[in-house]
């Protein structure tokens, strides 16, 4: 991490009119502490925060190359217990079932969620936008287990048995605000005018959305359609409640494994299942911050 | 616009909409009017319910019926309400404390390196909950992480599992929400104009004098976000209180679970679900209303 560039170098870019020759090392020192704007503490306390929000996931990353069948006692380096996590039937089937569930309720939420966003920020006349634009975020103000809760009475009553089904119906409405909100922040932080242009040009409505807004929007569908799919890879709540009918997904067979306590080969999966997490992630974080 | 052009419009904005009205109309709103539903059923001890009126699954949140059917006042459920809403509030504000330091401090840095920190803070959210708890079993559990260190350096010798307690379950929350503390924190210091600070600087006003009198004030918004943001999710958390606090240690969250899961009491569990739809609703109200009173002493 690169949090020990020294203050000085911050000081000097919030103070840009303090840069004079006369500017010793020591001199800058003893500014600093009349800087009202630093509080001291303030980084130790930062250097802190970033050790108590990486330590854990290190330890486990760190343990799963741990030779030893006791968990916490270090024997040596290893790989075995990705061979072994490798040929485990019961994570591959669970692997198989999740990705299935992600990739078809992403493209389903993310399918909504781009005519919905289109519709609040290019229709005209749209009436109660407000009101439509609540509904599309509605699962984003439910704790996650009442609408948990809610859809398994609602599965039981209806007598629908597939979990698969089940599970991708249930993870396309909670992923659809997820999809919703970078498409939506796209479209509003977007100039208008090629698009006016084109319709100068009589462009037909569908040719201008092909054509012009959607390579434009792009960006902003691509980042909803991965945070989706990630909020339906790591969901553990409803899944696991609505789970049965032959669907386990990944953090529900996790969940299974931890309650049998803690193994090395848990250790491997839990950091196989981050590295699936962080390639979606990053690229997500570069597009959603491209202008 | 001619009236036919007019007419097509307002059916592709009614198409376009139509969608998410639908799902949102069968996943969300028809299952709350279920749960009201069967919150007022009898439970059927083989699961599921049996639709015979009945009030007793509210009544059994505070009273339990002893052998002469009196109703006999039962605080176990209270507590655990109790102690959901107090395990919440400590979060929110040992969150509060932690963050707004670590918010300050990278809102003075750079833009590229405040990108980078931006970045690692809200890095561990893509990570599944299930894993990021799970490390903190790995870490507190009896001959754990924690205490093989502690026994390596000669601290301890041997020592009880610091796992199921309240102070397990505090730890993994603060642990699971404290980005969502530090964005609307961070975003408020940023619009801060911090010639104010100087300027309280200025008239002799100390660090202290200028921390809690200009700047907590001026960030009071997006801290009261914050608290919102952390305080609420708590509420309704499951995971934490699963596997790291234990049986004599339930939030509402695992409370509700278990009824639909290994207690087969569904309208007790229907009517756990609305208690906590109604204490979440009370803050997000609260907290409506105090933004729109906010909005009109702008104006």
């Amino acid at each position: 991490m690169s949090l020990s560039i020294n203050d000085a170098v911050s000081d000097n870019i919030s103070e840009p009119m303090n840069t004079t020759a006369e500017n010793t090392p020591k001199r800058r020192s003893v500014r600093k502490n009349h800087d009202a704007k630093h509080f001291p503490g303030f980084k130790a306390v930062t250097v802190l925060f970033f050790a108590f929000l990486y330590l854990p996931i290190l330890v486990v990353i760190g343990y799963s190359f741990n030779e030893n069948k006791i968990v916490s006692v270090w024997h040596g380096f290893s790989w075995k217990w990705y061979s072994s996590a490798l040929q485990n039937d019961g994570l591959m089937s669970a692997l198989q079932v999740s990705f299935t569930v992600a990739a078809v309720a992403t493209f389903f939420a993310t399918s909504i969620a781009l005519a919905a966003a289109l519709v609040l920020s290019r229709g005209k006349n749209v009436k109660h936008a407000p009101v439509s634009e609540a509904v599309v975020n509605l699962p984003l103000m439910l704790p996650e287990i009442v609408f948990a809760v809610a859809v398994l009475i609602l599965f039981s009553q209806l007598e629908i048995r597939n979990g698969m089904l089940k599970l991708i119906l249930a993870h396309t409405c909670f992923c659809i605000p997820f999809a919703f909100l970078p498409i939506r922040a796209r479209l509003k932080g977007m100039n208008t005018n090629l698009e006016q242009a084109a319709q100068d040009l009589y462009a037909p409505p569908w040719t201008t959305f092909k054509l012009i807004t959607l390579p434009l929007i792009m960006p902003g569908v691509l980042a909803g359609a991965m945070l989706s799919f990630v909020i339906s890879l790591d969901d553990f709540i409803t899944s696991n409640i609505i789970s049965g009918g032959g669907a386990t997904t990944l953090p529900v067979y996790i969940y299974s494994l931890v309650k049998q306590g803690v193994s090395p080969e848990l250790n491997a999966i839990s950091t196989l299942i981050m590295a699936i997490s962080l390639l979606i992630a990053t690229p997500f974080w570069f597009l959603s911050n491209r202008k | 616009m001619s009236s036919v052009h007019k007419m097509k419009e307002g059916y592709l904005n009614i198409l376009g909409l139509a969608p998410a009205y639908v799902v949102m109309l069968f996943m969300m709103v028809i299952p709350l009017g279920i749960i009201v539903y069967v919150s007022m059923m009898t439970s059927d001890p083989y699961g599921g319910f049996i639709s015979e009126f009945s009030l007793d699954s509210f009544q059994q949140i505070l009273f339990v019926t002893d052998w002469d059917d009196n109703l006999q006042l039962d605080l176990q459920y209270l507590n655990i309400i109790g102690r959901t809403l107090l395990l919440s509030l400590i979060t929110a504000i040992i969150c509060l404390c932690l963050a707004f330091p670590v918010a300050f401090y990278i809102a003075r840095q750079s833009a590229s390196r405040k990108a980078l920190l931006l970045f690692l803070v809200m890095l561990p959210f893509w990570i599944s909950m299930i894993v990021r708890v799970y490390a903190w079993v790995l870490i507190l559990s009896d001959n754990g992480v924690l205490e093989s260190v502690l026994s390596f350096l000669g601290l301890v010798d041997d020592m009880d599992s610091l796992l199921y307690n309240n102070g397990a379950m505090l730890v993994g929350m603060v642990y699971s929400y404290i980005p969502l503390m530090i964005l609307p924190i961070y975003a408020s210091i940023e619009k801060l104009d911090l010639r104010l600070v100087e300027a309280a600087s200025d008239l002799y006003a100390n660090r202290f004098n200028t921390l809690f009198r200009i700047v907590l004030p001026l960030c009071k918004p997006g801290i009261v976000a914050g608290i919102i943001l952390v305080f609420v999710p708590c509420l309704g958390t499951v995971l934490e209180p699963m596997l790291l606090g234990g049986g004599k240690t339930m939030l509402m969250g695992n409370l509700i679970q278990n009824q639909f899961g290994v207690a087969r009491n569904w309208s007790f569990g229907a009517s756990l679900t609305l208690a906590l739809l109604a204490i979440v609703m009370i803050f997000l109200m609260l907290q409506a209303l105090r933004a729109s009173r906010l909005k009109q002493q702008e104006q």
